[in-house]
């Protein structure tokens, strides 16, 4: 019967010890260690979140990254293209000027050629005119000596010349 | 799901083992109390019982003289005790009953010490008996520092310093992993907490009760794993001591009727649905379920533990039973796998005590949707 009647002496100091144990672990023990692990759980839960937004956020830059790369991409061609549209330009228009100054070249060079040939030919004829003079001086004093004479010379003499 | 067949499991084990226990308990202490103790035998029952209460000495170990007598070798402790007509309070240390042996004697008391337990003696140091044999001597209020309340203290010493420096660990690392001390705490207290706690008060309101729910814990198994240790400090049967149960019980039924909200009171006083003239019984009924409930955590603790301390007892005391030592090896046998069963019984205890408070007090505590 004693084992399973509380003894007083027992009860008393258990209700004091349990009372104080409790007042200084609730105060010094599991207030700060399940506040420890709450804020740390609590963390835990933040930064996880952080990184899927962070995740998001990179998947959002990473589009916009290769929107503006395409962007560039596209602005590039443009340019190269223009720049080629404009050297073809460039390069017709330059073909053009060059065919025209060379056209002009050769225009004023036949100009010039056709021009001396004239000269020459006026040179020759004045000179025909003065040669033919000259045999018909000879001729008419030889067919004054010789009739013969005369008639060789006029063919020696147009023999001599000759036209170029 | 796995987790709950494992805890749902684990629980009818313990109960089973609970019956068994006790089974083996009350044959052993039948065959004990059928038994005449001869001259020269080992009283095994009275030594079984003299270990699983309590002592106002802590005993070491016996040294026998040399003229055959055996002398007991104790940490004497200090006897408290408080006399009533008129109010006064006496103290000395408990070597002075020389193992109650003799009497002492304070101011115009004298004070004997018979079985653990002191009376007022006459002034010759003799006790008074009736006609029965039974003593009929007053007793003073004993409040004494006994082996079972210095291990109290021990225990909650241990705890303070355990759980101050776990704190310490958090506050000096916050938001670090755990480590050492700290990283073997912390998922226990966290099983507690998540495991038992919460899914019976509710995640709202369990914050209130959770120091006491903690604390209860690793107080009964603290406790219930020093008895285990066979000699000092451990050994004592705190856990296994009715007044002790009686208390942490207490401690329950006070938290849950305190913090018990409306539905709690209407549920007891005014039972919904129910025919009018059944009220009286139910009330009845209810209010005896009321105390039965932490009436049954502090036998189930009470008897679980003490149990277990009578069958380690009884199975070392085989040895003198049969007195051969040839049964040593089949005592130490069994007695092994009684202590890792009772380490088991101890951390299951301590859970089963914590879960059913928890219980009790989420049953209190929670909103009733009609």
């Amino acid at each position: 019967m004693d084992l399973v009647t509380p003894g007083f002496g027992l009860v008393f100091w258990t209700t004091i010890t349990f009372l104080i144990l409790l007042f200084l672990l609730g105060k010094f023990a599991w207030k700060p260690i399940i506040g420890a692990v709450n804020a740390r759980n609590k963390s835990i839960e933040d930064a996880l979140r952080l990184a899927e937004t962070t995740k998001e956020e990179m998947k959002q830059l990473q589009a916009d990254n290769e929107k503006i790369i395409a962007e560039a991409r596209r602005e590039r061609d443009a340019l190269l293209k223009e720049a080629r549209e404009m050297k073809d330009q460039i390069v017709a228009q330059a073909k053009k000027e060059a065919g025209e100054e060379s056209q002009k070249i050769l225009q004023a060079a036949k100009q010039s050629i056709e021009n001396e040939k004239k000269n020459a030919i006026q040179e020759l004829k004045t000179q025909v005119a003065e040669i033919s003079i000259e045999i018909a001086e000879k001729i008419l004093a030889k067919e004054l000596e010789n009739k013969k004479a005369s008639e060789d010379i006029i063919s020696n003499s147009l023999d001599k010349l000759k036209l170029n | 799901m796995a987790y709950n067949t494992i805890k749902r499991s684990f629980f009818t084990l313990g109960i089973v083992l609970l019956f068994s226990l006790f089974s083996i308990a009350s044959e052993q202490e039948h065959a004990q109390a059928n038994k005449k103790v001869e001259k020269g035998e080992v009283d095994v029952n009275k030594a079984i019982f003299d270990h699983i209460g309590d002592n106002h000495d802590w005993h070491l170990w016996d040294i026998t003289h040399a003229d055959g007598t055996i002398h007991p070798v104790t940490i004497p402790l200090p006897i408290i005790l408080i006399n009533t007509k008129p109010f006064s309070i006496t103290t000395f240390m408990s070597s002075e009953f020389h193992h109650g042996h003799s009497p002492v004697t304070r101011g115009k008391y004298t004070y004997v010490m018979h079985e653990q337990k002191i009376y007022y003696a006459n002034p010759d140091g003799s006790l008074q008996y009736d006609e029965k044999g039974s003593i009929i001597s007053a007793k003073p209020i004993d409040i004494s520092i006994t082996k079972n309340v210095s291990t109290l203290f021990l225990a909650a010493l241990l705890m303070i310093l355990i759980f101050t420096s776990c704190a310490k660990a958090y506050t000096r690392r916050p938001g670090i992993a755990p480590k050492g001390l700290q990283g073997f705490m912390e998922p226990i207290i966290l099983f507690v907490k998540d495991d038992i706690v919460i899914p019976n008060i509710g995640d709202k309101k369990h914050a209130k009760f959770l120091p006491y729910l903690l604390t209860v814990f690793f107080f009964i198994w603290i406790l219930n794993m020093i008895g285990l240790i066979p000699f000092f400090p451990g050994s004592a049967n705190v856990t296994g001591n009715i007044a002790v149960t009686f208390v942490l019980a207490l401690f329950t039924l006070i938290i849950t009727n305190v913090n018990g909200n409306k539905d709690y009171w209407k549920h007891i006083f005014a039972m919904p649905g129910l025919p009018l003239w059944l009220l009286p019984i139910m009330i009845v009924v209810e209010l005896i379920g009321v105390i039965a409930k932490p009436f049954a955590l502090m036998i189930r603790l009470f008897a679980n533990i003490t149990a277990g301390h009578i069958v380690v007892l009884s199975l070392v005391s085989l040895i003198f039973v049969f007195q051969t030592l040839a049964i040593a090896p089949v005592s130490v046998a069994f007695v092994l796998f009684m202590d890792v069963l009772e380490l088991f019984v101890a951390a299951l205890q301590a859970y089963i005590f914590t879960m059913l408070s928890a219980l009790f007090i989420g049953l209190a505590v929670q909103e009733h949707h009609h």
